[in-house]
């Protein structure tokens, strides 16, 4: 068994209908199974847990019990790849949209989305906001030819459903009543200090910024905007964009010069 | 800037107090906890994280942890680098706790004698290796390597087990003592492990005591342990960090610190966290095992003397 003892202990892990790895015994010319049974248990609890820690409104939403044992299914076929465990689950949103108990709950997907975005701008580098004074800096006839850097927490997930509200309404351990799941909803995530803040966005605003964070000019990213949406309120999102802290830093002229404002 | 005379290089640690960890009781951080420490009239020896939980760019786990490292000694424990890993050390990890390690400049750094990783990907749980001599000249390379990017020695930590393979050659004991030998590392003793894992293999707790090298252990390690039964229907022990340290461990950690002195003793508590004050209620204990039989130990004048 040289080589292969420690892939064989690991498949019998994640997998109970798998006999006890060679090799593996108890003192005294005991069974070993029950003990195994611990090694199992334990990954099986622990990665369980780590996704009810990561995802905790959607937990909330199909409840501890179903959620468990839908965590189990999940950890068996994407375990994760990484010792820090507080990156995984990337791939829980496609999972549930593959999952046929939930069919009748298209907006889960989003939610896990959302609760994924959350935990990497928590995560995310610390830089200061954009102050609101930089950008009032600036000539106003340079203000289109302006770009900006993304903070690094920001995250943006669009849903064709309700998926903010559904989210923000599990979080805070309200009821649904109220929201209407077919609602599209655009939700932008940032963390301007220490605190993770999420935000729905009017019409536009989420393409609007992700044209901006794409490296887009204001004039470029205002323009397609306008162009999609003709309703949207180019100062309502400039002022949004500010206090919610999607970008660290602004650009005026050639884009990434040596002059930051 | 204007150009002067050449400097000295500065020291990169110097926003940190330095110095090894004293020989006191620790306590396992819990971002819960933090605010609590910080405005505690009674100053913890030192605290210790898992590594993996500060792996993250920044935020606010980064800056409790700051705000800790300012008026605490730390120890930094790896949970996740799998030194037993048949694959090898995932280099990109290794970097990772070497980011941490500059990050907060800690007066110690361990880990496990386990693997948690494997082609299918990681477990999350400490896992056992046989005691035979490929297990253990790869533990040794893996050691070397780890301690080579980190430019500082680390701690092992003595595992707690359920199961013993039959390729085993060695004692644990024996496979611990030559490890550290041939690496150079220090050792990290975990006496709730040695507990769980006597019971769990029918050795006696005193016997693995007596046969570990004491002489090489630089810090300590104490927790509350699961009771449930196997396969003959006997008692095991689970390894569960979720109670307060049993009776029979804090025997055993007066007998350890009567032979080996006072060294930095750890108090782990990661599920079913309690207040602060519980935790805290424990380090005491431990604090007053230290003051009594630290200064008349046997090898006592060991750590003054260095």
């Amino acid at each position: 068994m040289v080589g292969s003892g420690q892939h064989d202990f690991g498949a019998a892990l994640l997998d109970p209908d798998l006999p006890l790895p060679e090799g593996i015994t108890a003192p005294n010319g005991k069974k070993a199974a029950r003990r195994f049974a611990i090694y199992r248990n334990n990954v099986t609890v622990s990665l369980i847990d780590a996704l009810a820690g990561i995802f905790p409104a959607l937990q909330r939403l199909v409840g501890e019990t179903f959620f468990r044992d839908m965590a189990r299914l999940y950890l068996v076929q994407e375990p994760p790849r990484s010792p820090v465990i507080f990156e995984y689950g990337g791939g829980f949103a496609d999972f549930l949209s593959q999952f046929e108990p939930l069919a009748a709950y298209p907006y889960l997907p989003d939610v896990a989305r959302l609760e994924r975005a959350w935990l990497d701008a928590f995560h995310a580098a610390d830089a200061d906001p954009l102050h609101p004074g930089s950008l009032g800096a600036i000539p106003p006839e340079r203000l289109a030819d302006t770009t900006f850097t993304p903070h690094p927490a920001t995250r943006i997930v669009q849903s064709r459903f309700a998926a903010i509200s559904i989210f923000s309404a599990s979080r805070e351990e309200r009821t649904l009543d109220g929201i209407r799941p077919a609602n599209a909803e655009d939700g932008l995530i940032t963390r301007p200090a220490y605190s993770v803040e999420v935000r729905q966005l009017p019409a536009g605003a989420a393409d609007f910024f992700l044209a901006l964070i794409s490296g887009a000019t204001l004039g470029e990213a205002a323009d397609s905007t306008i162009a999609r949406y003709p309703e949207f309120d180019l100062p309502s999102a400039i002022s949004a964009m500010l206090e919610a802290g999607v970008f660290s830093a602004c650009w005026f002229g050639e884009p990434n010069s040596e002059d930051p404002s | 800037m204007t150009q002067s005379a050449p400097k000295p290089p500065i020291v990169e640690n110097s926003r940190f107090p330095s110095g090894p960890l004293p020989p006191r009781a620790g306590a396992g951080l819990k971002t819960d906890h933090v605010d609590a420490i910080l405005a505690d009239d009674y100053r913890i020896g030192f605290l210790e994280v898992h590594a993996e939980n500060y792996m993250g760019e920044g935020g606010p786990a980064h800056r409790a942890l700051a705000a800790i490292r300012s008026e605490f000694p730390l120890s930094v424990h790896g949970v996740g680098l799998s030194i037993g890993s048949e694959e090898g050390i995932d280099t990109a990890h290794l970097e990772r706790l070497a980011r941490v390690v500059d990050r907060y400049q800690p007066s110690m750094v361990s880990e496990h004698l386990a693997w948690s990783s494997h082609d299918a990907g990681y477990f999350n749980d400490l896992l056992p290796v046989p005691y035979d001599r490929q297990t253990l000249d790869r533990v040794v390379a893996h050691i070397s390597q780890i301690q080579d990017r980190l430019r500082r020695p680390i701690l092992l930590e003595n595992p707690s087990t359920y199961v013993a393979f039959e390729q085993s050659t060695m004692s644990e004991t024996d496979f611990i003592r030559e490890i550290a030998q041939k690496s150079g590392c220090g050792l990290l003793l975990d006496i709730n492990n040695v507990f769980v894992s006597a019971t769990n293999h029918g050795w006696k707790p005193m016997n693995y005591l007596r046969d570990f090298p004491l002489e090489l252990v630089e810090e300590i390690h104490l927790a509350g342990h699961a009771e449930d039964v196997d396969d003959e229907g006997d008692l095991i022990l689970i390894d569960a960090h979720d109670r307060p340290v049993a009776d029979a461990v804090w025997k055993l950690y007066e007998t350890v610190i009567c032979q080996a002195g006072a060294l930095p003793t750890l108090i782990e508590w990661d599920n079913d966290v309690p207040e602060w004050p519980v935790l805290r209620r424990e380090a005491r204990l431990a604090d007053a095992i230290l003051d009594r039989l630290g200064p008349a130990s046997l090898l006592g004048s060991r750590h003054a003397a260095e």
